[in-house]
């Protein structure tokens, strides 16, 4: 099982902050698992409608569309940072 | 106390700079310079709060590695981040960047470079909130991008 985290506008539009899913077969890659996750809802569609405004940590390393899923165990998914 | 020559830590509460400088330059006289940062909570338009959400799992030990790549950067060099997260009024402290060097040009140039990358790579949002009771997510920009990946052009010294 893999824990999702989303965060800020992310978490908002999809309407919360974690969920726990068994990893599809084909989601090889991030971008294969966001679009698998784009079809889970409305939310998660609206969420993640512009990749390009769509960030990704997999297991709390920085990743990009092309990181390859190996057993993760947390992907946290949020927009483009904005601290400091 | 850290191993590195660079700490870092997440707070809610405020910080004391004058106290964090002291501390790190206490006991040192091989040391010319010395630098203070303090990012603050600017009330564009009639802003009245900040929050900053962070990802707890993550961020401290993001902002250690930023440290730590400056420590690598500017041996000689140290430091403290200190950034906060939670609901912020105007004119608050959000974040601490204190350096010091034998020399003055390590010193800004250690104190820009965790700036530049605390600001792209450390997992914050900011979200603004009005008088009028509306909220929106800060915007990422562009140019705090452009200034980060100027330093992984720019060869270490």
């Amino acid at each position: 099982m893999v824990q999702l985290l989303y965060f800020a506008w992310v978490r908002e539009m999809i309407g919360t902050d974690s969920e726990t899913i068994a990893l599809p077969a084909e989601a090889t890659t991030v971008a294969a698992l966001l679009d698998w996750l784009a079809a889970r809802s409305p939310g998660h569609a609206a969420a993640l409608a512009d990749r390009s405004r769509i960030r990704v940590a997999v297991d709390q390393n920085f990743a990009t569309l092309a990181t390859q899923l190996a057993a993760p165990r947390e992907i946290a998914i949020f927009p483009p940072v904005t601290g400091g | 106390m850290t191993l590195s020559a660079f700490g870092a830590r997440l707070q809610v509460e405020p910080f004391d700079a004058a106290a964090e400088q002291a501390a790190l330059l206490a006991g040192r006289t091989d040391l010319g310079a010395a630098v203070c940062f303090t990012g603050l909570v600017r009330a564009d338009d009639g802003l009245a709060a900040l929050t900053l959400e962070h990802y707890p799992a993550m961020t401290l030990a993001q902002m250690q590695a930023i440290a730590d790549k400056a420590a690598a950067r500017w041996p000689g060099v140290i430091g403290t981040v200190i950034h906060r997260h939670g609901r912020l009024l105007p004119g608050a402290p959000i974040v601490l960047v204190t350096t010091a060097a034998p020399h003055r040009a390590d010193a800004f140039a250690a104190a820009q470079y965790l700036m530049d990358w605390l600001k792209t790579h450390a997992p914050f949002w900011k979200r603004e909130e009005w008088a009028d009771g509306t909220s929106k997510w800060v915007d990422a920009k562009a140019s705090d991008n452009d200034a980060a990946a100027q330093w992984q052009a720019t060869p270490a010294p």
